[in-house]
């Protein structure tokens, strides 16, 4: 396990352009305490973001574990290209011709992908302890360590996603062409959505979509700004009242790790039956 | 004798074509082998599937005593196939100490196989900056880290100036002088001829021939021969029952034996004869003609 993590950290850490994405991935995510500075001066109205409650306990852990997720397209990057160039350098072959056997080589991404994600997850965990600290109204210790099933729907949504990205990788053998693949594979899922919604239902084509991998992972962390204090008493005010469903469910985290399970063992039959 | 690898039946197909078609061949512990055949013979193929990068369609193979699994094994062969594969961002020490990590053998044979290959003052540049022949070069000294139980090489100089085949060539015989056995394969017969103890020729997926180079073809060499009467030397020649074919190319006549004879018996004989020779080698087939022969034998 660790030979299998020391030798991928070898090839990651000693490529400079992946080393400054991981690099400005963990910055990028610290970053999100800069949204406690947004302010708006619009006239009389002063109106400052941290102020609005979206650094409270519990909330803090759904709305960084959101905001946070979209950063996990620089990792995206590394994963994919750390998985392909192995093709264009040939170097997988000569991996497995040294005695790293094909399941030992899946394995090693696998872990490194798991460290990433278990990594940000710690991240967030600390970023967002630190900026609730500092700006939550509410600092019992009950109400700090509430919902924090954010945290682990977190985890599997990078997990998921990344072992998309290393199925990709292995199988377009192509940085960019496997980046491109994905973008498509979205645009495709949001096809079939807009089909399913055009011949049925809301209610249906929520049934059916959830199962596509990209569309189940975006529903591990629903949007949280319609959550926010303020929103929701503006739409009181016009008379809409939001009864929506922000919670992870146990059978969405098990969808998601459904796919991860899928595109990993993917991996390891397409990289098993090629010939090199 | 200790055997390393053992092949059995082996057949690959890509597709409609056959790549190796039934090939059985085993290697023992100590020689130096050449797998010989022109290109497209089913040589780098043979080689893949043994090293576990390419899928066997049917057959067997096994290392050592078979108990091992064949990645396992691996770890104790030094293999390079065609190009050197490297990380092209890492330093050369870098690379070899991500092998030694894959192979799981400690890093203190990095400068030593290194000095070996004449690598050690480029250590710390990174492997991109290389020239093919220092690429090559680094590839066996990473085929050497582990001290493997056998050095497998295919097409080692291929690509190469004559000044890096030089070098490479010289490796080699250092190696093979350490009594490592190596398995060698390429199209390039004086290569072979110069290195090997052992081959195994392939046309066509298919095996020719595998044994002993001396005793491939069975031949008692011929004689290279020139004199100031080329008619009477002819003559004696063409009545002789120990030649078989003569030819004359160029005034040098070209006398092939039917049974042994050395130099001395030959040039005490065209003494007595009254013909005095102003040329007298005698020769065996070389490996590329012995080859030719073979190849074309079979052919037909």
């Amino acid at each position: 396990m660790l030979r299998l993590l020391q030798i991928e950290s070898i090839k990651l850490w000693n490529n400079r352009a992946s080393r400054i994405l991981i690099i400005a991935y963990f910055v990028l995510l610290t970053f999100i305490a800069f949204f406690a500075t947004i302010k708006f001066d619009i006239g009389d109205i002063h109106f400052q973001l941290a102020d609005q409650g979206i650094f409270n306990f519990p909330y803090i852990w759904h709305f960084n574990t959101y905001i946070a997720s979209f950063f996990k397209l620089f990792l995206a990057i590394v994963i994919v290209s750390m998985m392909s160039n192995e093709y264009s350098n040939k170097t997988i072959k000569q991996n497995l011709i040294d005695g790293l056997s094909k399941k030992e080589f899946i394995l090693s991404k696998f872990i490194t992908v798991l460290v990433f994600s278990a990594v940000s997850t710690v991240f967030i965990f600390v970023v967002s302890f630190i900026l609730g600290l500092i700006f939550s109204d509410y600092n019992e210790l009950s109400i700090i360590f509430s919902d924090l099933e954010y945290l682990i729907a977190f985890f599997v949504k990078l997990l998921g996603f990344f072992s998309f990205c290393l199925f990709l990788g292995i199988f377009v053998k192509r940085s960019a062409f496997a980046l491109g693949f994905l973008i498509l594979w979205q645009v495709v899922e949001g096809i079939v959505y807009g089909l399913i919604r055009w011949q049925t239902t809301d209610v249906v084509t929520q049934k059916i979509t959830q199962f596509f991998p990209l569309e189940a992972m975006s529903n591990l962390i629903k949007e949280p700004f319609s959550r926010l204090g303020a929103v929701q008493s503006v739409a009181n005010q016009i008379g809409e009242s939001y009864v929506k469903d922000y919670s992870v469910h146990w059978y969405e985290i098990f969808i998601v790790l459904l796919w991860t399970f899928v595109f990993i063992y993917l991996s390891y039959s397409i990289l098993k039956k090629r010939d090199l | 004798m200790e055997t390393i690898l053992t092949v059995k039946n082996l057949t690959k197909k890509f597709g409609y074509l056959t790549a190796v078609s039934d090939l059985s061949f085993n290697i023992e512990k100590g020689n130096v082998y050449g797998i010989l055949g022109p290109n497209g013979s089913g040589k780098s193929t043979t080689l893949g599937i043994v090293l576990n990068v390419v899928n066997k369609t049917t057959g067997d193979f096994q290392w050592f005593d078979g108990r091992t699994s064949t990645h396992e094994a691996l770890k104790k062969v030094g293999a390079i196939i065609e190009r050197p594969n490297f990380y092209p961002y890492m330093t050369a020490l870098q690379n070899l100490k991500l092998v030694c990590k894959i192979k799981e053998v400690s890093e203190e044979k990095i400068e030593e196989k290194l000095e070996l290959v004449d690598l050690l003052d480029r250590k710390d540049s990174k492997f991109r900056t290389f020239s093919l022949g220092m690429k090559q070069r680094l590839a066996i000294a990473s085929a050497l880290l582990n001290d493997p139980e056998i050095l497998i090489l295919d097409e080692p100089t291929n690509g190469l100036d004559p000044q890096g085949i030089h070098k490479i060539r010289e490796i080699i015989k250092k190696i093979a002088g350490t009594g490592t056995t190596i398995l060698l394969a390429s199209h390039l017969l004086d290569e072979v001829e110069k290195v090997c103890s052992h081959v195994i020729i392939l046309r066509k997926g298919e095996k020719l021939y595998s044994g002993r180079v001396d005793e491939m073809i069975a031949s008692h060499g011929f004689f290279e021969l020139k004199s100031n009467n080329d008619a009477a030397l002819l003559k004696v020649l063409e009545n002789h029952p120990a030649f078989g074919r003569v030819k004359n190319e160029n005034g040098l006549i070209t006398a092939f034996l039917n049974e042994p004879m050395d130099a001395h018996t030959f040039n005490t004989f065209m003494f007595e004869k009254g013909i005095v020779l102003s040329h007298l080698v005698k020769r065996k087939e070389s490996l590329e003609e012995q080859f030719l022969t073979l190849t074309k034998n079979t052919s037909n």
